[in-house]
């Protein structure tokens, strides 16, 4: 990648911006083009740059009539009562309205900036007037904010982990900075905290959920470690969003232990039957279409021993979803199906049995809720019930994955962070390590990427105005 | 076939099409989209679809080092090769050149200029411009069977390559869907017109398709030139030496000067590039064969250049074989590429048609 020359980062700068994500940039693009003198510290390696923004792929956005590549068009209202549905009205409506207003904006700010948008991918187009996506994923964008920086005179120094923010009184005065092994102290007259959630930090996890979080998957960047996070709290910064939560969806159990990312979603549940460890099924797997429902699987199998599901389905619904990463177990018996996942096969048969029994006729149709349910069996399944008894079968092993945690810093409507004393003058937040006040509860495809891309344009645009 | 290569084309392609992120760059993303599982041919036809833009590695989240260690331009590069190789006839000549370009390139128009200073010494009594130093029978003897058994040669290649991509019959509309995806390079736009990820990483740049151009119709003109004067021999009874404002100097200046630069600029841009984004062993054939390819052209220009002077049967010799060298090489070196590229273009026309 283009060498600039070295960087002394010992010197006072107008701007710190702890954190490589896409509030973290918008940040420090706002406040470069604001002429202030910026730097970025971001924990991670250049490879790993852009926290977990490098996974997303698309941006919720606002919109009176057609906007790039959006369709239609979106209103306030109807995005707010979306995010009301997904919080059950865990947010704070005046910040919430803000984001949404405002992200009618950001696009064009977006494409200004380098960031490139694609239309709706295939197998995704019920989100085509909603979400923005961007052309090579959340990666590109990344890259593309990366670049305008460095063309704006921003420094960015990587591996770079700030283990402590230095508050004097009410204003900020220096970081406390590991780069490259070393540590260092780095001055500057603002800063905007932008470094994410803790849901990498799997023992502040464990303590916060309970014991079961070890075996959870952690989605996106190992990075976030949420030490800047516990920091600003361990010296009085107020917090919203539940400490104990993070938000946690059903993926394929064979993934990474971190930075799976997109690819490790599987779509096979509604089509299926879902049984734990112990070959017994415990949900309904045909409640609704699976955009609505992928979300509390997570939290479903997170519940069961060893936090583990078995999702098994037969040769009629293997073309029925996305393709998975990871190619299925396959067999010609589901006792032979059981034994190659680990389960009894005998029980994994008698539950399939059962199940296929209670199966009623009716007319499958797989992209809409068909009413095809079963009678007499416990849990039912209210959709898509149709008989397991085509081979070969297929199984896929399910684990919870965290996608991120919901506790956070609180912010004013000016992104400045605030203790019980009141706010910090020149301490700024934007993006997952603040969102926790506007989403308390649930996800809605995309926001995360709002939220990230308003407040931190709002925390650097404030930096700026103060220190100039 | 070369199943390790496959294999693990086979194992990114699966990954690619379980996130779709890259749908928009190509041809490549939305062709993947249509299956759940690749067979050989499949792979074979994505390698040949995919221009190396690499817009889908600067963007992917799975490149090293993280454990799914993508890097789909490289592995569609490994496997796209090693079907010019497997698919080339005869054998015995499938690897050599494209494993070493330079050497080989060299040494052939070397080999060829020899024969033609030979050649010259047979001069004959009469004749004017070039066929004062070798006659047109003699330079037709020499490149008729030179140009046409390497097309033959290509076309048995393409042959194979159809029946193991699952290539149908070509209807028309294949054929101008392919010549049109080929003639403004829509798989080097990078999907929106910003262009590649070459040169300048991550920086998107339209450069290289703009050189690309050049060299593609630089060489059409040249070759367009070369035919008009065909043209003109046989149909006008029209003899070269042909003045300035004549079609074979109309379309062969500009053209010699579009594979000049086109050339030159490429040769540039491939030593900034990443070489790990491509296939690696044949790196130095490759650089060998735009050398080659470049210097017909300049070699042209510099023929014209020098009518009237001494250098003339020097020039002659030079320019000959050269043109001679990249003739006999073109089954066998990067050239094969456009065949290879402007087929899997229609296949895809075709299997467009199919699933929609």
């Amino acid at each position: 990648m283009r060498q600039g020359k070295p960087v002394h980062f010992d010197q006072l700068w107008d701007i710190v911006v702890v954190g490589g994500g896409n509030a973290a940039l918008c940040a420090a693009i706002t406040a470069a083009e604001a002429g202030a003198k910026v730097l970025i510290l971001e924990s991670a390696p250049k490879t790993y740059r852009g926290g977990n923004s490098r996974h997303t792929r698309n941006f919720r956005c606002m919109h009176q009539g057609p906007l790039s590549v959006l369709t239609g068009s979106y209103g306030e209202d109807e995005y707010f009562d979306d995010l009301l549905r997904v919080t059950k009205g865990k947010t704070d409506e005046p910040m919430a309205r803000m984001a949404i207003r405002q992200s009618e904006e950001c696009l064009p700010w977006m494409e200004a900036h380098g960031v490139r948008f694609q239309p709706s991918l295939s197998g995704t187009l019920s989100l085509s007037r909603t979400n923005a996506f961007f052309l090579g994923g959340g990666k590109a964008l990344v890259n593309a904010y990366y670049n305008t920086a460095a063309d704006l005179g921003v420094a960015v120094a990587y591996d770079a982990e700030v283990t402590h923010v230095h508050i004097e009184g009410d204003t900020f005065t220096h970081v406390d900075v590991r780069i490259g092994g070393q540590m260092q102290q780095i001055q500057g007259r603002a800063i905007v905290l932008a470094s994410g959630g803790f849901q990498s930090d799997l023992e502040w996890l464990t303590r916060a959920w309970g014991p079961a979080a070890a075996n959870f998957l952690i989605r996106g960047t190992p990075y976030n470690r949420g030490v800047v996070l516990r920091d600003m709290l361990d010296q009085g910064a107020e917090s919203v969003g539940d400490p104990t939560q993070c938000h946690a969806v059903a993926i394929d159990g064979r993934a990474p232990k971190f930075d799976g990312g997109i690819v490790t979603r599987l779509d096979c549940v509604p089509f299926s039957i879902v049984v734990n460890r112990d070959g017994d099924r415990f949900y309904d797997e045909g409640e609704d279409v699976w955009p609505k429902r992928y979300a509390i699987w997570g939290r479903l199998v997170a519940a069961q021993p060893d936090q583990v599901g078995y999702a098994i389905i037969d040769a009629k619904s293997i073309d029925l979803f996305m393709p998975s990463v990871f190619p299925p177990i396959k067999a010609d018996t589901i006792e032979d199906l059981g034994a190659q996942m680990g389960l009894d096969g005998a029980k994994l048969a008698q539950t399939v049995g059962a199940f296929n029994s209670a199966c009623q006729p009716g007319t499958f149709h797989p992209t809409e809720l068909d009413g095809v349910a079963t009678d007499g069996v416990t849990p039912a399944k209210t959709n898509w019930a149709r008989p397991i008894n085509q081979p070969p079968y297929y199984g896929y092993q399910l684990r919870p994955g965290v996608t991120f945690t919901y506790l956070g810093l609180k912010i004013s409507d000016r992104a400045q962070v605030h203790t019980e004393r009141g706010p910090l003058v020149n301490v700024f937040a934007a993006g997952e390590i603040m969102a926790g006040s506007i989403l308390g509860q649930g996800y809605l495809a995309g926001f995360g990427m709002t939220i990230g891309t308003v407040f931190g344009r709002i925390a650097g645009a404030e930096a700026a105005k103060y220190v100039n | 076939m070369s199943t390790d290569l496959i294999a693990e084309a086979r194992r990114q392609t699966e990954i690619c099409n379980a996130c779709r992120y890259c749908e928009g760059f190509c041809s490549v993303f939305p062709a993947l989209t249509r299956q759940k599982a690749f067979a050989d041919g499949d792979i074979s036809h994505l390698a040949n679809l995919c221009h190396n833009c690499r817009g889908c590695y600067y963007s992917c989240q799975y490149t090293e080092p993280h454990e799914f260690a993508l890097n789909f331009p490289a592995a569609l590069a490994e496997v796209r090769q090693d079907s010019w190789e497997r698919l080339a006839w005869p054998q015995p000549l499938a690897r050599r050149f494209h494993d070493s370009g330079v050497a080989l390139g060299v040494v052939a128009a070397a080999t060829f200029a020899l024969v033609f200073a030979l050649l010259q010494m047979m001069k004959p009594t009469s004749g004017e411009g070039f066929y004062a130093y070798f006659s047109h029978n003699a330079m037709v003897a020499l490149f008729a069977p030179a140009f046409l058994l390497p097309l033959a040669a290509v076309a048995i290649s393409l042959r194979r390559y159809w029946a193991e991509t699952g290539g149908t019959r070509l209807r028309w509309r294949n054929v101008v869907g392919g010549f049109r995806a080929a003639a403004n390079m829509k798989n080097l736009n990078g999907g929106q017109g910003q262009g590649c990820n070459f040169e300048d990483e991550d920086r998107y740049t339209d450069t290289r398709r703009w050189l690309h151009q050049a060299v593609m119709y630089g060489f059409l003109l040249c070759f367009a030139s070369t035919s008009s004067g065909t043209i003109l021999h046989y149909l006008f009874d029209m003899q070269a030496p042909y003045s300035f404002f004549s079609l074979p100097k109309l379309l062969g200046v500009p053209g010699g000067i579009l594979l000049t630069i086109g050339t030159v600029g490429l040769a540039w841009f491939k030593t900034k590039a990443d070489p790990k984004l491509g296939a690696q062993r044949v790196w130095g054939g490759e650089m060998g064969f735009i050398v080659l390819l470049g210097a017909t052209g300049f070699t042209g220009l510099a023929l014209y250049a020098a009518t009237g002077t001494a250098l003339v049967p020097v020039m002659l010799a030079v320019h000959l074989g050269f043109v001679l060298a990249f003739f006999l090489l073109l089954p066998y070196s990067k050239m094969v590429h456009g065949f290879y590229r402007l087929s899997a273009l229609m296949i895809e026309d075709q299997k467009q048609g199919i699933s929609k």
